[in-house]
């Protein structure tokens, strides 16, 4: 499998007046042609903040201070402000959260793919007319020939998402980071867009980060899935394997706290406490001051650090269990 | 007696342009029906759950139990007690003491000016009651320290918000508390937490709630009895087990089959077709017919009528 992005020990800086903050700090990872990356953990566990960096979508101060970026072989973290800008949409597709906040309300949508598709391919303005509601149909909008002179206002929700997903891949690009795309929406309306994600995606072997705190969308939709915690990796690994027999005592805690229909009305498993903020991370492991299974080397040392095709849990002494069948 | 009786409980809200675009534009008034003929009780000591899509009117209905909002047709009755129709303000009075609120979003429902001491006892002091080491003591009850009182809400996390919001709520002694979106805001593993905070303090006050969600799963876990909605509409009630196992009408069905499943992987059903129509003109008949599988002609024309199946309450034609 040929990875279209290679994430090599990334860490973003804040530097700010009480000393320099690591919202994501040593995470590597890669995402091959057709697969979906689940990307999960709460908020302020940096699994954004990492989806920005790789579209340079940093707010400063906020900085890549170490690593690589490789998309599709060709280094990114370094491309200036220019290079990033027709790499964008060309390359790399963005699907943010709030549809209606990432269309411009002003231009009709059918304007708004043609911007992108001229911008980034080599085609006429007739051919971008003609294969924007040819993207419409095939994210499902009906009647697409004249819904291309709408405006975002006048589409629901979970259609908006729709055309927010058609700009994303008009350009035909190899990796789509998807950050949040079904939180604004009704569970039946996600349902609808987690099956085209997948369709598009298995179709064209289109890469996808998939990042969501909703457990349920990563185990449907993903193939492999990172868990973040406190800006670092806690676990990498195909999904029902990290989901069935989690080796991260962190992830374990995750699945144990999510209500699930065979555990009854049961006590939910609680995590003690909170992630910590970034200013006041504890020595050693992030999560040894939460963790049920700590020892005294987890507040001393950090655990190994997941190599991609290496190891599966940041953990000095994982949970070694088989996945269920 | 059920603690509260809700009995056809109908909300209008009239969304017409102003008077002069009407008369320009020719445009008739336009009316959406937030919620429409929804009957049910909640037993006491019982948590029962209101699920449904955005705009199917389970905030509505909540915010009616608690007199935020007053009904079109219909009543609430809390105790044999209809608050919007009843004259004896003291017989109100009591009944008001007894409903409490928890709010979907800790940010936007604690006032950033006050310390959290007088936040909680406000419900106290605002009749006049003795409000001496009562912050303190709830607290510690909801798992915060005593010594949080003299803090402002801007010094907790969300999940201590949330707690902060229901010592508040539990300051008056309420026997109801409507929880509208308790958790929606939180992370999964401070959701646990709440929610399990939650039953706690169900069993040792001996509350009642009303809990409003769109999380089946939450629902699932904390629910004794379910209403599910659809367009104002009460479209099935059934416990959590019938209703999980068996749902029985369509809507259900398919709101169970969407939902995603931790045990799900690479699951690959038809996703549900279509959307919730437009609540100003919703369809005729049945609202559910446009999107439903089983719609017979009688759908379109016949609104259902609520009809017990198997220990559930249904309302569809076609439902076995």
């Amino acid at each position: 499998m040929t990875a279209i992005l290679s994430i090599r020990n990334l860490t973003v800086e804040i530097p700010t007046r009480h000393g320099i903050l690591h919202p994501v700090s040593g995470v590597s990872y890669d995402i091959g042609a057709g697969e979906i990356l689940g990307v999960v953990g709460e908020s302020g566990a940096g699994k954004s903040m990492a989806g920005n960096a790789v579209i340079g979508l940093l707010n400063p101060p906020a900085h890549i201070a170490e690593g690589e970026i490789w998309v599709n072989g060709a280094r990114i973290d370094h491309l200036t402000g220019d290079a990033m800008r027709r790499l964008r949409g060309k390359e790399i597709g963005m699907v943010f959260q709030d549809p209606l906040t990432s269309l411009n309300p002003l231009l009709r949508i059918g304007d708004q793919l043609t911007e992108t598709m001229l911008a980034h391919l080599d085609i006429s303005r007739a051919e971008a007319d003609r294969r924007a509601v040819a993207a419409l149909e095939e994210v499902g909008i009906p009647g697409a020939a004249e819904r291309v002179a709408s405006y975002p206002h006048e589409f629901s929700g979970g259609m908006r998402q729709r055309v927010v997903i058609a700009l994303a891949l008009c350009a035909e690009p190899s990796l789509i980071i998807a950050d949040e795309p079904t939180t604004a929406l009704d569970v039946s309306v996600q349902a609808q867009i987690i099956a085209l994600l997948k369709k598009l995606c298995r179709e064209r072997g289109t890469a996808v980060m998939l990042i969501t705190h909703d457990m349920g969308v990563i185990a449907e939709a993903a193939d492999r899935v990172a868990v973040m915690y406190a800006g670092q990796l806690a676990e990498l690994g195909p999904v029902r394997d990290v989901l069935t027999a989690p080796h991260h005592p962190y992830t374990d805690g995750l699945m144990g706290s999510t209500p699930l229909a065979s555990r009854g009305k049961d006590r939910l498993h609680q995590i003690p406490g909170a992630m910590p903020r970034l200013d006041a991370l504890p020595e050693g492991c992030a999560f040894h001051p939460r963790c049920p299974r700590v020892q005294d080397a987890c507040r001393i040392s950090p655990g190994p650090r997941i190599e991609d095709g290496a190891g599966r849990a940041a953990c000095l002494f994982p949970m070694t269990r088989e996945a269920v069948a | 007696m059920a603690l509260v009786d809700v009995r056809n409980l109908t909300r209008i809200f009239d969304v017409s342009k102003p008077w002069l675009n009407r008369v320009v534009e020719r445009r008739e008034k336009s009316y959406l029906t937030a919620v429409s003929d929804v009957s049910f009780e909640i037993a006491e000591r019982s948590v029962y759950a209101l699920v449904g899509e955005s705009g199917s009117g389970k905030s509505t209905i909540g915010k009616m139990l608690v007199g935020l909002l007053g009904p079109s047709s219909g009543a609430v009755e809390i105790r044999g007690t209809d608050l919007a129709r009843e004259s004896d303000v003291a017989k109100i009075d009591a009944v008001r003491r007894d409903i409490q609120m928890i709010f979907q979003d800790p940010f936007a429902s604690l006032n950033p000016r006050w310390r959290v001491r007088d936040i909680i006892v406000e419900p106290v002091a605002a009749r006049g009651g003795n409000t001496d080491g009562m912050a303190e003591k709830l607290l510690e009850q909801v798992g915060l320290s005593a010594r949080d009182a003299g803090k402002f809400p801007h010094e907790f996390s969300g999940g201590q918000r949330q707690r902060i919001c229901i010592a508040r709520a539990l300051a008056s002694e309420p026997k109801l508390i409507v929880c509208d979106e308790p958790t929606s805001a939180l992370d999964v593993s401070v959701q646990a937490q709440v929610l399990n905070l939650m039953s706690d303090l169900k069993d040792s006050f001996g509350l009642t709630y009303l809990f409003i969600s769109h999380d089946l799963t939450v629902v699932q876990h904390m629910a004794d009895r379910i209403g599910v909605l659809y367009l104002g509409r009460l479209v099935e009630e059934a416990d959590p087990d019938a209703l999980f196992d068996d749902p029985k009408h369509p809507y259900s069905q398919m709101l169970l089959a969407a939902a995603p499943q931790l045990d799900s992987f690479g699951r690959d059903v038809p996703p549900p077709t279509g959307e919730i129509p437009d609540p100003i003109n919703p369809p005729t008949g049945c609202a559910y017919h446009p999107r439903c599988p089983l719609a017979a002609d009688i759908c379109s024309q016949k609104r259902p009528e609520m009809r017990e199946i198997r220990g559930a309450r249904v309302a569809c034609h076609m439902a076995e």
